[in-house]
């Protein structure tokens, strides 16, 4: 596959190793947050700390919207689909996301409620158009990737009259959590989680662009580089932060040129600014309200927002007392300080949000990585040697 | 956290729709939110949409960068 | 006038007709259904003697006993279809054993208004499997159901066969220092159904691999009789199968992941939808577990019958208390490849 498989060369890899290797100056650490789902999955999957020297620790940040989703409005999208002859349709990821009282999409399906997964938010219109007579409610997530498709359906929807569709809108912004892990007092006014950079999203970054996290960089002074999501890539976005570390910069660095300009895709702006606004506040799970984070449908689309349509009204849910998510989340905490991790805590039975996708960081951490907590019975081959050793 | 991959825009059927091909596979996706699409380029695609070309001359770039580094960087000490 | 034609039976409408509570009735409608339908299709000495039962003998040696149920949707697909995914699953699974697999049970519950154009294609797909596998559908039973109580068609196949003297394959025997072998392409059934599922179609068709392997395994138990493992690994994917096999063994695995085979159609189709094709079903491949001086010539073995040609050594079972399967990726780091978590559902994270 082109682009994809040159992307993953163990060759190259071990190469970028050696450098990293060789550049990360033995007397301090670089902790760097990963911001993005995506990134803490190939990081996984492809077992790149292996290839870091011990010194360079990679955090999880809250990059994943399926595991910011608070709980409520789960519970509001399972009360959507149980009104009697309306279809929810919605991407996957959604389906095994736990809501209150046990329960979840996956289980309202198989009480008989009629929800449908989609791969594309063209898929919800056509559903809409397909059966005429039947309310159609599309649960949109995602950050700013996901949007515009969104905005695309709505404005589609307009056009075409479509009257029994509606959008849930549950769309969320990069900069807005950025700011708030840099604003959490345990790394702002404390100091007491190192964090000295970040990794930015990489198809977040192809529509609005490398500028606006050169606010960050600046009020922060914190170094951003944005990386694809190959694993090269990641190795490469490494590399580059801990230059500027060693040279004292906070830059914005794209890693991604293939797929990312200083501006981003204009028309996808245009389009998702013509369809939603910002909302005051938004709950993110783990996060607590976080202001002008989100986004809801505009009144001028009012007839395709499902908030109106159906007076849904939002009830926060508390997260279990034991959960640490909104810690790990923020990079204080690791998978491994939560008391319930890998416990009563499992990816079959997830307590909270970093469980629940498999890209959240105990999600990735439980299925990838934590073979290496325990200790291995004596006479078991050691892990792949790192190269730079 | 987005699911996206580049693809080979292999045809044009109709305003706004491209076919493309990732490793023989392929897809009608829109082109909603992007111009001037042509046969042969790359684009990003996410849930069905593509988000942008693909900059071949980047890629070529960035894979160069990667091959360098095992040579001495510019910070060797 | 008009002149009747005497002993006239109207034959069952297999283009237009539909399934009806009749047909499970026991009655004529139900006798007829059969007589046309699975009897000729079958076409048997013990179907034909219409008994509620078959006999047969049995050789010396330990009997082997599999049942599946199949509840597959869609149920027609690429390379295949429900029918013939029934025949070549219980084949698969009395053949795991080492066992010869000698004769088939087949229940049908049907939904009232599945069309019979469909069944008939369905059943006459599973007697040509049971054709070409040489292993006969000698009894079966049907039943109907209410509308809306059913998926169209669950049918339910039953194997037996017998295992030769000498031979021990259980999922329990793998030991440190064994090899670990599979007979092809991963992940090729799971995503041909996946991508036929509504809002998912590629315009490019992948074909499911499902295949009865009874043939392939006689072959490699020729070359190597002492084969220590033999599982096919259909739902949960190559991933689940190897840590059944860890926890019934008691022992860890390491697998290197460029040495696995996966189609690359497969591999793009995953990328599409998220997945991975460590965990995605197949139906015409297995696993095998043998001492390591046996694997080259079991290797040998397998790439020398059609069904084994992209077969590939993938790894060692290793001591471990914990029976991690672990995986050197080809990147260059080493991760765990875990159970699967309920289905594994395509994403857009």
């Amino acid at each position: 596959m082109k682009y994809i498989d040159e992307f993953r060369d163990g060759e190259l890899a071990r190469r970028l190793a050696s450098a990293i290797a060789r550049e990360a100056r033995p007397e301090r650490s670089y902790n760097l947050m990963e911001f993005c789902g995506g990134h803490t999955h190939a990081i996984s999957r492809y077992g790149l700390k292996d290839l870091l020297p011990a010194n360079v620790n990679m955090i999880h940040g809250p990059g994943c919207p399926v595991c910011v989703l608070p709980v409520g409005r789960i519970d509001n999208a399972i009360a959507l689909a149980a009104r009697p002859g309306l279809i929810l349709c919605t991407y996957a990821d959604t389906m095994r996301v736990p809501a209150s009282k046990g329960t979840s999409l996956l289980k309202a399906k198989a009480r008989g409620a009629d929800i449908r997964m989609i791969y594309s938010s063209a898929d919800a219109i056509r559903i809409a158009q397909e059966n005429p007579d039947r309310d159609v409610v599309f649960f949109a997530i995602g950050f700013e990737t996901t949007t515009p498709p969104t905005a695309v359906a709505i404005t589609q929807a307009m056009a075409l009259g479509l009257a029994n569709f509606s959008v849930f809108c549950n769309h969320v912004l990069t900069p807005a959590a950025i700011s708030n892990i840099l604003e959490s007092k345990d790394v702002r006014a404390l100091g007491t989680v190192p964090l000295d950079g970040f990794i930015g999203p990489a198809h977040v970054s192809t529509v609005i662009g490398s500028q606006p996290y050169e606010y960050f960089a600046e009020e922060y002074q914190r170094p951003v580089v944005i990386a694809g999501f190959e694993p090269l890539d990641v190795m490469q976005a490494i590399l580059m932060l801990v230059r500027q570390l060693n040279d004292g910069r906070a830059e914005v660095e794209n890693e991604f040129t293939r797929a990312v300009t200083r501006d981003g895709n204009a028309k996808a702006k245009a389009l998702v600014a013509e369809v939603f606004e910002l909302r005051r506040s938004f709950e993110w799970r783990g996060l607590g309200e976080v202001p002008y984070s989100a986004l809801r449908i505009k009144e001028k689309y009012g007839d395709f927002d499902a908030e109106a349509r159906y007076g849904i009204t939002y009830r926060s849910v508390p997260d279990n007392k034991a959960c640490e998510c909104g810690a790990i989340l923020r990079g204080v905490k690791k998978p491994t300080d939560c008391k319930v991790f890998g416990t009563v805590c499992t990816p079959e039975n997830p307590i909270g949000s970093c469980m629940v996708s498999s890209e959240g960081a105990c999600a990735a951490h439980y299925a990838y990585g934590r073979f290496k907590d325990v200790a291995m019975v004596a006479g078991t081959p050691a892990p792949a040697t790192a190269p730079f050793a | 956290m987005c699911l996206a991959i580049p693809a080979c825009v292999v045809d044009l059927p109709e305003p706004g729709v491209a076919l493309v091909d990732v490793g023989g596979v392929r897809k009608r996706i829109s082109l909603a939110l992007v111009d001037d699409v042509a046969c042969g380029d790359f684009v990003i695609v996410h849930v069905g949409y593509a988000l942008t070309k693909l900059d071949a001359g980047e890629a070529r770039r960035t894979l160069q960068t990667f091959a360098e580094a095992g040579l001495a960087g510019p910070e060797a000490v | 006038m008009s002149a009747v034609r005497s002993g006239y039976v109207r034959p069952v409408d297999f283009k237009h007709g539909h399934v009806d509570m009749t047909h499970g009735g026991g009655g004529r409608a139900m006798a007829q259904l059969i007589d046309e339908l699975f009897v000729r299709a079958f076409d048997n000495e013990w179907l034909r003697q219409a008994n509620d039962q078959a006999a047969f003998r049995v050789g010396a040696g330990r009997m082997v006993m599999a049942t599946d149920s199949h509840v597959v949707s869609p149920l027609f697909f690429p390379g295949g279809d429900i029918g013939c995914l029934c025949v070549h699953g219980t084949i698969n699974d009395v053949a795991m054993s080492g066992a010869t697999p000698l004769y088939l049970a087949a229940g049908f519950i049907l939904e009232e208004g599945f069309p019979l154009a469909d069944l008939k294609r369905i059943v006459e797909s599973m007697a040509a499997a049971a054709r070409d596998a040489h292993v006969p559908v000698i009894t079966g039973d049907t039943k109907v159901v209410e509308k809306g109580k059913g998926d169209g068609v669950f049918i339910t196949t039953t194997g037996v066969g017998v295992i030769p003297a000498g031979i021990d394959i259980s999922g329990d025997r793998a030991r440190p220092g064994d090899r670990i072998l599979v007979s092809g392409t991963m992940g090729d059934h799971g995503v041909a159904i996946m991508s036929l599922r509504e809002n998912l179609t590629f315009d490019t068709t992948i074909r499911s691999d499902t295949a009865a392997l009874h043939d392939l395994v006689a072959a490699m138990i020729a070359a190597v009789p002492g084969i220590h493992c033999l599982r096919d690994p259909t739902r949960g994917g190559l991933a689940t199968t190897l840590n059944e096999l860890a926890h019934q063994s008691g022992c860890g695995m390491v697998i290197g992941e460029k040495h696995i085979p996966v189609n690359g159609q497969v591999q793009a189709a995953c990328e599409f939808l998220g997945l991975d094709p460590l965990y995605v079903a197949n139906e015409g491949k297995l696993v095998a577990i043998c001492a390591a001086e046996d694997a080259d010539r079991l290797l040998a073995a397998m790439r020398g019958h059609p069904l084994g040609k992209d077969a590939a050594i993938i790894g060692d079972v290793i001591p471990d208390s914990h029976q991690f399967v672990q995986m050197d990726t080809s990147f260059g780091g080493r991760r765990v490849v875990d159970w699967l978590t309920g289905e594994q559902l395509p994403r857009i994270c």
